[in-house]
C-alpha cells in the first residue's frame, strides 16, 4: 500500500512527464506508471473518462474482445439513464431461445443481457485471428501485473522492434508485452474515435480512457469498497484508542 | 467436565441452568477467575486472534458456499458472479480471501511466540502437538480454498502439489489418481475439494478446543519461562487479558480492514482472475505467500540422493524435496524432544535466542526465494560460478533444518543459560528497575 501510494503520489507530481520502470530482469518490459483519478485510498472513477473508454472499447476493441461478466444495466454506473441504456443495448442482437416451437430466434439485446460477444465461441474467436484468442477483457485489470498502468503501457507501447529483434510473420512488436511479441496489431491510431466533448483524439488518450474503463469493468465496486474502508478504519482506529484506554484504565494498579 | 464444588449464582435463570448443567460455572472458571500470569505481552494476544480469524472464515465461507457452484464449468463465473451481483457478496469474498492470509499471520506469530519463550516444553508438549496439527490442518484448508476460483493458479496450483504425491515409491501414481478421482486435476477434484474445504475447518474447530483445554489443564505460559508460584504472579483473565486481547484484536483487525477494502488482492495473483485453462501454463507458477518457504525447500532438493561414486540412486531428487518440505513440519512436531534444554524463555537463553532469529530470518529468506523462479542466477563470479535463487534455497534449507536437528541437542546439552529469575513478580519488579533506570 505503501509503495503504491508512493508511486501514486510520485506519479501524481510528475503529472506531464510519465516515469518508466523496466520490470523483469533480462526482459524490456516497460510498464508506464501514469496518474488514474481512481489511484490511491480516496480515488473515485471519472465518469466522463469512463463513457469515453466505452466508446473505444465498442467502436474498437469490442471488435475481437468479449466482456461477458459485465451487462448493459451495469453502465448505470457510467453516468447513463436506463433509456440510454435501453437504446444501447438495443444496438445489439441477441440469440435467444429455445422458443415454444423448439426454435432459437434473434431478438434486439435488452439491459440485463452481458456484452454481446463478437464471437460465438473462443475456437472461432482463435481461428478468426490468427490462432491467437483475444482474451476476454471483463477482468483484465486484474487479471495482469500492473493493472490500468499495464493495459495503457501496452496500448501505447507498439513501435519498431529494435535491431537483432526477431518478430515472426504476422506478429507484432510491444515494449509492454511479455517477450515483446504480441499477436493483436496496433489497435489505436490518432483520430480513429470521434470524442464528441473535445478531448484529444490521440492514442495516449484513447489508451487511458479504455484502461479507465476497463478497470471499472474489473472493479465495479472500487469506489463503495474504499468510501466504506474509510469509514471501517476510522471507526476501528477510534475503537482502538477507546479499548487501549479501557486496557489502561484497568491495568492502572498491576505491576 | 463433572460439576465439582458449585458456588450458587443470584440470577434465577442463570441458577436453574447451572445447576443443570453448569456451563455458566465452567466459563467463569476458565475465562472469569482463570489465574494467568500478570507478565504477558504483546505476543500473547495472537491465540485469540487466531480464534476470532478461524469464526471470521467460517461465518465468510459458510455465506459464499450458499452463492457458490463447485463445477469446472461454473466456479469461475459463480465467483464473480459473487463479486458483482450477489448484495455485498464483494465484501464477504475478499473478507474470506484476505482472512485467509491474516490467519497465517497471526498463527505463523503465535508458532513463533511458542519459540521463542519455550511454551512447547514440558508440560505442554500436547498442546503445542495439537497446535502444529491445527497448522496442518490449516494448510490443508488454505490449499484447497485456493483451487475454488478455478483461475489458473488455481488449476496449476493444485496440479503442481498433487502431482508431487507421485514421488512415492510404487504407490505414487495410485495415490495422485485417488486424489484427483481421475487422470488429471479436473471437475471430481473440485468437487471433492469444495466438500473437504467445508469440513476441515469444522475438524479445525476440534483440535482448537483441545488445544485449549490441554491449555486449561497446564495454564499458559509467559515471558520468563517461569511458572507462576504464588498468587502474586497471577491475575483473573477478565477483566485483564479479556481487555487487552480486545485492544490487540482492534490493531490487527484495522491492519486487515486496510487489506480488504484498499488493497484486496495484493496479498493474492493476478493469474487467478484468467479462468482456468488446461491447455495454458503460467510463466511461474506460485502458491500463495504462506507456502512459499515450505515451496522452497520442495525445490532446494534438486539433486538425487544415492550411494556415492556409483549409479545407484535411493531417493530422486522429487521424492527428497517432498520428504524434505513434509520433514520441515515434522521438525516442529518434534521440537519439544529436540530442544530439551531446562530453560524454557530465549529471554535467558542468549545463544538460543540469537539461533531462533536467525531461523526466522532463513524462514523469510526462504520465502522470498520460494517467490522468484528457481535456478535464476543472483550473483556472478566470473563466468563459471554462478549463484542461483535455488543455491540460496539450499543454503537456508540446510540451516533451517540444521537448527533444529543439530543446534537444538546441542545447545540442550552446552547452552549456560543466564540467571533466571525466583518468580515471575521478580521478573517483572526487575524489568521496571531495569527500564527506569534505562530511562
Amino acid at each position: 500500500m505503501f509503495k503504491k501510494l508512493c508511486l501514486t503520489s510520485v506519479a501524481v507530481m510528475a503529472l506531464a512527464s510519465p516515469s518508466v520502470n523496466a520490470a523483469e530482469a533480462g526482459g524490456v518490459k516497460e510498464i508506464i506508471d501514469i496518474p488514474f483519478s481512481f489511484d490511491g485510498p480516496l480515488g473515485t472513477y471519472d465518469k466522463a473518462s469512463l463513457q469515453r473508454g466505452l466508446q473505444v472499447y465498442r467502436q474498437v476493441c469490442a471488435a475481437c474482445h468479449s466482456m461477458r461478466l459485465v451487462s448493459y444495466r451495469n453502465l448505470e454506473a457510467l453516468g447513463y439513464s436506463e433509456d440510454q441504456i435501453k437504446s444501447i443495448s438495443a444496438e445489439y442482437t441477441m440469440i435467444d431461445g429455445p422458443n415454444d416451437e423448439g426454435e432459437m430466434f434473434e431478438r434486439p439485446g435488452r439491459p440485463s443481457d452481458r456484452f454481446k460477444s463478437p464471437f460465438l465461441n473462443e475456437k472461432a474467436a482463435a481461428s478468426a485471428n490468427g490462432g491467437a484468442l483475444p482474451p476476454d477483457l471483463s477482468l483484465i485489470t486484474k487479471a495482469r501485473h500492473g493493472g490500468a498502468d499495464y493495459i495503457y503501457s501496452l496500448l501505447t507501447g507498439y513501435a519498431d522492434p529494435p535491431a537483432g529483434k526477431e518478430v515472426p510473420e504476422g506478429k507484432h512488436y510491444n515494449k509492454a508485452m511479455d517477450g515483446n511479441v504480441i499477436a493483436m496489431a496496433a489497435p489505436l491510431s490518432e483520430g480513429a474515435i470521434t470524442y464528441e466533448d473535445g478531448t484529444p483524439q490521440t492514442v495516449e488518450q484513447y489508451s487511458k480512457d479504455v484502461s479507465h474503463f476497463l478497470t471499472w469493468a474489473a472493479e465495479p465496486e472500487m469506489e463503495h469498497r474504499k468510501q466504506m474502508g474509510v469509514k471501517v478504519v476510522l471507526f476501528l482506529l477510534a475503537f482502538a484508542g477507546i479499548m487501549y484506554a479501557v486496557k489502561r484504565q484497568i491495568w492502572k494498579n498491576i505491576h | 467436565m463433572s460439576a465439582g464444588p458449585r458456588t450458587p449464582f443470584g440470577n434465577p435463570v442463570v441458577e436453574w441452568v447451572d445447576s443443570r448443567l453448569p456451563i455458566f460455572t465452567m466459563i467463569n472458571k476458565e475465562y472469569g477467575v482463570f489465574p494467568t500470569p500478570k507478565n504477558f505481552n504483546y505476543f500473547w494476544n495472537f491465540g485469540a486472534i487466531a480464534m476470532f480469524m478461524l469464526v471470521t472464515m467460517i461465518v465468510t465461507g459458510i455465506t459464499l458456499a450458499m452463492n457458490y457452484a463447485a463445477t469446472t464449468g461454473a466456479a469461475f463465473d459463480s465467483v464473480e458472479r459473487i463479486m458483482r451481483d450477489v448484495n455485498y457478496g464483494w465484501l464477504i469474498r475478499y473478507i474470506h480471501m484476505n482472512g485467509a492470509s491474516f490467519f497465517f499471520i497471526a498463527v505463523f506469530i503465535h508458532i513463533f511466540r511458542g519459540m521463542y519463550y519455550g511454551s512447547f516444553k514440558a508440560p505442554r508438549e500436547l498442546l503445542w502437538i495439537f497446535g502444529v496439527t491445527i497448522f496442518l490442518l490449516m494448510m490443508a484448508t488454505a490449499f484447497m480454498g485456493y483451487v475454488l476460483p478455478w483461475g489458473q493458479m488455481s488449476f496449476w496450483g493444485a496440479t503442481v502439489i498433487t502431482n508431487l504425491f507421485s514421488a512415492f515409491p510404487l504407490v505414487g501414481t495410485a495415490i495422485v489418481e485417488w486424489l484427483w478421482g481421475g487422470f488429471s486435476v479436473d471437475n471430481p477434484t473440485l468437487n471433492r475439494f469444495f466438500a473437504l474445504h467445508y469440513l476441515l475447518p469444522f475438524v479445525i474447530v476440534g483440535v482448537v478446543f483441545l488445544h485449549v483445554w490441554a491449555l486449561h489443564v497446564s495454564g499458559s505460559n509467559n515471558p520468563s519461562g517461569v511458572e507462576p508460584k504464588s498468587a502474586q504472579d497471577t491475575l483473573p483473565f477478565h477483566p485483564y487479558y479479556t481487555m487487552k486481547d480486545m485492544f490487540g484484536l482492534v490493531v490487527f483487525v484495522t491492519i486487515y480492514a486496510i487489506f480488504i477494502f484498499f488493497m484486496p488482492n495484493a496479498l493474492g495473483h493476478p493469474d487467478n482472475y484468467i479462468p482456468a485453462n488446461p491447455l495454458v501454463t503460467p510463466a511461474h507458477i506460485v502458491p500463495e505467500w504462506y507456502f512459499l518457504p515450505f515451496y522452497a525447500i520442495l525445490r532446494a532438493v534438486n539433486f538425487d540422493i544415492g550411494i556415492p561414486f556409483t549409479d545407484i540412486v535411493i531417493i530422486e531428487a522429487k521424492l527428497g524435496g517432498v520428504l524434505a518440505m513434509f520433514g520441515s513440519i515434522a521438525m516442529l512436531f518434534a521440537m519439544p524432544w529436540l530442544d530439551k534444554h531446562p530453560v524454557r524463555s530465549a529471554r535467558y537463553r542468549p545463544i538460543y535466542r540469537v539461533a531462533l532469529l536467525l531461523f526466522v530470518a532463513a524462514v523469510f529468506g526462504l520465502g522470498k526465494v520460494g517467490g522468484m523462479p528457481a535456478d535464476s542466477p543472483l550473483i556472478h563470479f566470473g563466468d563459471f560460478f554462478i549463484f542461483t535463487t535455488t543455491h540460496v534455497s539450499q543454503l537456508l534449507t540446510l540451516y533451517y533444518f540444521g537448527f533444529f536437528l543439530a543446534l537444538l541437542p546441542y545447545l540442550s546439552k552446552r547452552e549456560k543459560p543466564l540467571p533466571i529469575p525466583e518468580s515471575i513478580h521478580d521478573a517483572v519488579l526487575k524489568n521496571k528497575a531495569n527500564s527506569v533506570s534505562g530511562a
